[in-house]
């Protein structure tokens, strides 16, 4: 190439640029930063499709990557001014978040704190301080009992109700080989899954206690209530008539994602992996109630917000997209693509989702549902896991373990708490 | 430049050389020293990574040697290291001398050892963490299961987790040790054998007269590298017990991985670089201990 050619196409190339430049100039762009989790990325394309399509001078830009790099690249892009306009952050963080600088309140004539307590589920107000809103959810998560339709069937058993029901059951699917090793499990069991939340909020509510006192600042299980709930869940997997065992196929769910256990308690969030599973025929329903009728759930849910980065047009553009995915079509979206539940219960107790075989449940939970506020979610459930393999693997006894659990946790409340 | 022109070629040769060295210092120092020195800093500070850092001088120290996980997770870290080093030497330095003295297939076999060592260390942990599973899906406990023989709790129990997450390691490192110690075994001048040999003494003698001291800096090296990389084990460990890492009940949780979770599940920066630095401490004693009392007398 000759260079009269050379700089001929140097110079298109850069008048170009300078025009593709141009034309964008005109249009806002703001970022949007979630963790990777593939069926929220799908939604959340949809939701910017659609937001983009309301509003063709905004062009929302979606970057997401693994969960454990989150917080790291959160908290060093904002301060740096780069990064997202608008971020999704999980409930437990907003004060770290709030207090950090990183997210502003939303603007109250956009976001009424009145319009929101009357419209959204109860719980929502955790994001609420003095008479503004720092962040919104989309959707929320509750938990359920998963049940293997054809091992239910092949055991002759009901879905159960209760929690009676439940143990006999899992009592009647569960397989031994000669030895007496378990093949197939009744239940599974395990607190490093979603069973820590069961027993919190559901299990110790449901005997009559209250797992923590003083808005979550104070532990409050170390009672009899609690020491009911910490026996009937070890009762499933110690004893001669033991249901289920601990770490059964390395993990609850891979066993019963397997069809090697009959029932399964987790989150909504479970439903999209459990539909691609090949060959596994499985229903949902509301997690057992105690024999006089008692429920209670646990509901946790990741808010957006909008960061102290955005500000002058891109604010206007971010305020723009959190009421887009606070909307009720947003809702719905996120309801059928990831199966997460409605913020709002206009939205989610609708009679087609409340009645839903799948969704149903869940919504259902929701209504007697609690949201824990952890100080530090990964020590606060490694706490119950090390109650359980006290009892199982030392021989302790599960009131002496319940004590130990509650002074730890107590521990890392207060130190989290005096900051 | 008239200050460059006036210095002797001795002079300017230094220049140079500095000139050059300049690349590596300059990174050694930006990438190595500055996160170094500043973890040292960040231990005297109490940081969750999103506020601001405040001092709290040695707040982070005393929690740490107040803290019965610590002392645990401690104890771990060396029973790691004396189990791992000792056992992983013997076996490599028994297979490198009778591959050395094999002729048939020796380089089949040479990179049958050498393979796990190429093996991605997480992918292999997760294989050995299924492995290692009660019945219907564990390998051995099937094996067992089919003899009638009754169960063995590996990962799921305080005294057999830790040994059982350190045979894989132990294994993955086997390939490394093997070939150092065959280069070390080849390096032996043949003379003093035939020498030996002359002189009709036992295959004994010459491997505890001949070939074991000249083997020493081999020897040296293998534990001095071992034993900093026992100390530092953490993939093997986490991604054996991921749901509940280091345990159960921190039977198998070794400082590194106490470092990750202190920093990057409970973000408590300032106590994750006071282990930090405790860790960097035991590996600077250990490897002059090694250095000084394997030393060529």
């Amino acid at each position: 190439m000759n260079t009269v050619k050379f700089k001929a196409l140097a110079l298109s190339a850069v008048t170009s640029a300078a025009a593709l430049l141009g034309s964008a100039a005109n249009a806002v762009e703001i970022e949007y930063w979630q963790y990777f989790f593939d069926a929220r990325v799908t939604a959340m394309e949809q939701l910017i499709e659609n937001f983009e399509a309301a509003n063709p001078d905004i062009t929302v830009k979606m970057t997401h990557f693994p969960y454990a790099d989150y917080r790291t690249k959160v908290a060093a892009a904002i301060p740096a001014g780069e990064g997202p306009d608008v971020v999704q952050l999980f409930y437990g963080w907003l004060n770290d978040y709030v207090e950090a600088e990183l997210i502003q309140p939303l603007p109250a004539d956009e976001f009424s704190p009145e319009v929101i307590d009357a419209e959204f589920f109860p719980m929502v107000q955790a994001m609420k301080d003095g008479d503004q809103y720092w962040a919104l959810p989309t959707a929320v998560r509750s938990l359920a009992l998963f049940y293997n339709k054809r091992l239910l069937e092949e055991a002759g058993v009901e879905p159960p109700t209760n929690m009676d029901e439940m143990i006999a059951a899992a009592a009647a699917m569960t397989k031994r080989d000669g030895a007496g090793n378990l093949t197939q499990v009744g239940m599974t069991a395990g607190m490093t899954a979603q069973d820590h939340h069961w027993w919190r909020e559901g299990l110790i509510r449901q005997m009559g206690g209250e797992p923590y006192t003083n808005d979550y600042t104070t532990v409050n299980y170390n009672t009899d209530a609690g020491l009911k709930a910490l026996e009937f869940y070890t009762s499933m997997f110690t004893g001669d008539d033991a249901v289920t065992s601990i770490g059964f196929m390395d993990e609850p769910q891979a066993a019963f994602k397997a069809g090697r256990a009959g029932m399964h308690i987790d989150g909504s969030f479970r439903i999209g992996s459990l539909n691609k599973q090949r060959g596994l025929e499985w229903g949902v329903t509301e997690l057992p109630a105690t024999a006089d009728g008692t429920r209670s759930n646990y509901s946790s849910y990741w808010v957006n917000a909008i960061t102290t980065k955005a500000d002058g047009e891109k604010y206007d553009a971010a305020v723009k997209f959190m009421q887009y995915v606070t909307s009720d079509e947003a809702m719905q979206i996120w309801l059928d693509v990831v199966g997460e539940l409605p913020a709002k219960p206009s939205v989610g107790l609708t009679e087609a989702n409340a009645n839903d075989e799948t969704f149903g449940p869940f919504i259902k939970g929701l209504a007697y549902a609690n949201t824990t506020k952890f100080a530090n979610e990964s020590a606060q459930r490694q706490l119950m896991v090390e109650m359980v393999e006290r009892i199982t693997l030392e021989g302790m006894s599960p009131a002496d373990s319940l004590a130990m659990a509650a002074e730890a946790e107590q521990k890392i409340l207060d130190e989290y708490y005096a900051k | 430049m008239t200050l460059y022109r006036n210095l002797t070629i001795k002079q300017k040769q230094i220049v140079w050389a500095y000139a050059f060295l300049a690349i590596p210092i300059l990174f050694y120092g930006i990438i190595r020293f500055y996160p170094t020195g500043n973890a040292i800093l960040i231990s005297f500070q109490d940081w969750n990574l999103l506020g601001d850092r405040t001092w709290t001088g040695l707040e982070n120290y005393k929690k740490l040697f107040a803290d019965p996980d610590f002392w645990k997770v401690f104890q771990n870290t060396f029973v790691y290291l004396l189990l791992g080093t000792p056992i992983s030497l013997v076996i490599s330095f028994f297979i490198a001398y009778h591959l050395d003295k094999t002729r048939f297939m020796h380089g089949f076999l040479r990179m049958l050892y050498f393979l796990p060592f190429m093996t991605s260390a997480v992918a292999m942990a997760w294989v050995w963490r299924w492995f290692y599973q009660p019945v219907p899906i564990g390998l051995f406990n099937n094996f067992l299961s089919t003899f009638g023989i009754p169960q063995i709790n590996f990962l799921n129990s305080t005294t057999n987790a830790l040994p059982s997450i350190l045979a894989p390691a132990i294994w993955a490192g086997l390939g490394f040790q093997i070939i150092i110690f065959m280069a070390g075994l080849r390096a032996i001048p043949q003379s003093y054998y035939e020498a030996a040999r002359i002189d009709g003494v036992s295959t004994w003698t010459v491997l505890w007269e001949i070939t074991l001291p000249l083997l020493k800096p081999t020897i040296v090296f293998i534990v001095v590298f071992s034993s900093i990389g026992f100390l530092r084990i953490f993939d093997h460990v986490f991604n054996m017990t991921t749901n509940n890492p280091g345990g159960p009940l921190n039977s198998t949780k070794p400082l590194v991985l106490m470092i990750y979770e202190t920093a990057f599940t409970s973000f408590d920066m300032g106590y994750a670089a006071a282990q930090t630095v405790v860790l960097f401490l035991v590996l600077l004693v250990v490897s002059l201990l090694q250095l000084r009392i394997l030393r060529d007398k």
